[in-house]
């Protein structure tokens, strides 16, 4: 009996050794790499920085949490969270149509291409496409001219003008931050929407229609929530993304600062690590409870 | 029931519940429907009988209107319906795969139709629940399809279509997944279901002994076209063609020399192994019945039957089935290569048109 085979009988007399060989690496890298570098994280946001010395205190505080509910903080947040919605809302709407072309309609040449259209872009530098947008939205930029040509400046100005959102120029106002967030995120909408309607049944569609429905209410009724596993986990990608990311807010858009930016500026800037840690903790927070929210909806009953 | 029961269950059929006129189906090159003439009456029991690709599912489709004709028109209950999307047809369908709503409960799901034509809620809970105890399935409603044995997915199927009142009911291969004891006990349900209900079943199959079994006329289906209509026994005893002579039930199809020196005629005829008697070699020959010399050379041995590979001296060989009245598998394994006669009568041969393909 050579080695291997010696080796393979022992594994197969032992499954609990195995099933430990198996599992152990991923399980290591996940449990001490990566949960434990959250679980620092989350025990850094009990100190506190000594803002003299530029210390951290190594003492259990409240404070730093403190610290993060002072009102420019909580802007921070509920900017991040605000876009967050908007981009995740979008996403969704823009990519449903795209998904459910694919998945009941397209033939399977297009569908290979609409695939890789949809792909194509996350082979390329994020960055990159993120300074591409820059320009395209600059005041001089491509976008504004070709408006111009359509004599829509008029209406640009308008989106502009309004407060909140507007700016002095597309690449300068939260619009434009949201134009480029739309775009980088898009594809981690459609996916997982075109995937969830590529596992409904043709024959349920027919079903409805056999039984009196017209397109509308096969929609609403039938397509809609067997999509809805789709759209919770597409929309888990654009908001999470959007709200931890630092690069969009800091090229694009006006000097507000998103939760990325912040967590950025405390940990290397200011050296203020515990309130670093505590921003990191609020994208956290928010999507263990859009997820709680989304179960409790039914919305994951079918995965 | 009762409500299902107002509808006379024998109507005098004036005008046929479906009608094709010459309806071609033709995705591109290949025509999976070409050129069907096909009449059903009302209240009619009506198998499309066929092997896979043989546009019977086509048929069945464009009735639905899930599918439309490229050629041909289509009649409804004397309505011609070529161009109306399936809401606007009185039929319902039942589907090979079910096609139950995953997301909805039982009740929701039998219920949906009277849903979308806006039945009043308590009306239609009452409708649900009756039609529940009709498939025998009553308390299930607040169930999920997925807790659901295949049996009684089949029945909420079934009953999500009837409790519409549909005038035609379609039923693509329902019993295909289920398992034979199952489907055997299902397809004497569904006869039964159809008499009680007096609605016309367009039944899809390409089981033959479901389709002998369960209807009143079947048409069997052969590359688009079809190639026999008619009662179960009549297609059974008279096929009009080799292929309904081959599919329809096992045959012996005698052709050329063989033939000949059977009949005295080339034409090639049918003969169903059940009708073929073995009998000891050198057995007088009744009046009115053919004989041919052979030699056991195939035993299967059925349970049932026992079924014989004759070589004849003549050349070629015929199946031959015998029930196994008395005969033990040991007996009848022993007879290999012996001698036998074969006997059967004249009527049992049937001449073959000359339209069926070799």
């Amino acid at each position: 009996m050579s080695r291997l085979q010696a080796l393979s009988t022992f594994l197969y007399r032992r499954p609990r050794l195995a099933l430990a060989l198996l599992l152990g690496p991923p399980l290591l890298w996940l449990g001490v790499v990566y949960l434990g570098s959250l679980g620092a994280l989350l025990l850094q946001s009990f100190f506190q920085l000594d803002h003299y010395t530029g210390q951290v205190v190594r003492e259990p505080t409240l404070a730093t949490w403190r610290a993060l509910a002072s009102r420019a903080n909580l802007d921070i947040v509920l900017r991040t969270a605000g876009m967050a919605t908007a981009v995740t809302l979008a996403a969704a709407v823009l990519a449903f149509p795209l998904a459910f072309y694919m998945a009941f309609r397209a033939s399977r040449r297009v569908k290979a291409l609409l695939y890789l259209a949809v792909m194509l872009p996350l082979w390329s530098s994020y960055l990159v496409r993120v300074y591409a947008w820059k320009l395209i939205l600059a005041k001089e930029g491509i976008l504004t001219w070709f408006l111009a040509r359509l004599h829509l400046s008029g209406a640009v100005d308008g989106v502009l003008a309004l407060p909140w959102i507007g700016g002095p120029s597309l690449s300068l106002s939260p619009v434009g931050m949201f134009l480029a967030f739309l775009y980088v995120w898009l594809p981690y909408m459609v996916l997982p929407v075109e995937a969830a309607l590529e596992r409904v049944p043709r024959s349920l569609l027919e079903a409805s229609e056999d039984l009196g429905a017209q397109a509308g209410t096969t929609f609403r009724r039938v397509i809609l929530p067997l999509a809805v596993p789709g759209v919770v986990a597409g929309s888990l990608f654009t908001f999470s993304l959007t709200l931890g990311d630092f690069i969009v807010p800091s090229v694009l858009g006006n000097s507000s600062y998103f939760i990325g930016q912040a967590v950025l500026a405390h940990q290397g800037t200011s050296g203020n690590l515990p309130l670093a840690a505590a921003f990191t903790m609020v994208p956290m927070a928010v999507m263990a409870v859009y997820l709680l929210l989304a179960r409790r909806a039914g919305a994951l009953d079918a995965l | 029931m009762s409500l299902l029961a107002t509808r006379p269950a024998t109507r005098p059929a004036t005008r046929p519940a479906v009608r094709f006129a010459g309806v071609s189906r033709r995705f591109g090159e290949v025509a999976a429907v070409d050129g069907v003439d096909l009449e059903i009456a009302g209240g009619e029991f009506f198998t499309l009988l066929g092997p896979s690709g043989s546009g019977k599912t086509t048929c069945l489709r464009l009735m639905a209107g899930f599918d439309r004709p490229t050629a041909g028109t289509i009649w409804l209950h004397g309505e011609d319906v070529s161009g109306e999307p399936p809401w606007r047809r009185d039929v319902n369908t039942v589907f090979q795969d079910y096609a139950l709503f995953p997301h909805m409960t039982v009740a929701e799901n039998v219920g949906y139709g009277l849903m979308v034509k806006k039945v009043e809620t308590s009306e239609r809970a009452r409708r649900v629940e009756e039609m529940l105890e009709l498939v025998r399935l009553p308390g299930l409603g607040r169930r999920k399809p997925a807790q659901l044995s295949g049996g009684q997915r089949q029945r909420v199927a079934l009953a999500r279509a009837l409790v519409n009142r549909p005038r035609l009911l379609l039923l693509d291969e329902p019993l295909g997944a289920l398992d034979l004891q199952l489907r055997q006990q299902m397809q004497v349900e569904l006869k039964a279901l159809q008499q009680q209900v007096g609605i016309t079943f367009v039944y899809v199959t390409h089981d033959q002994e479901e389709a002998l079994a369960m209807s009143d006329r079947l048409a069997v289906f052969h590359r688009g076209r079809i190639e026999q209509v008619g009662a179960p026994a009549e297609v059974y005893e008279t096929p009009a063609t080799e292929f309904v002579a081959g599919f329809v039930g096992v045959s012996n199809l005698v052709a050329g020399t063989l033939a000949r020196a059977l009949t005295g005629t080339p034409q090639t005829f049918s003969l169903r192994p059940e009708k073929i008697r073995l009998a000891p070699p050198e057995t007088p020959v009744p009046a009115g019945s053919c004989a041919a010399d052979g030699t056991l050379r195939d035993v299967v041995y059925l349970g049932m039957r026992t079924r014989y590979g004759v070589a004849l001296d003549a050349g070629g060989v015929l199946t031959v089935e015998v029930q196994n009245l008395e005969t033990t598998s040991m007996e009848a394994l022993a007879r290999r290569g012996s001698r036998v006669r074969l006997l059967w009568s004249r009527e049992q041969m049937h001449r073959l048109g000359p339209e069926g393909d070799a």
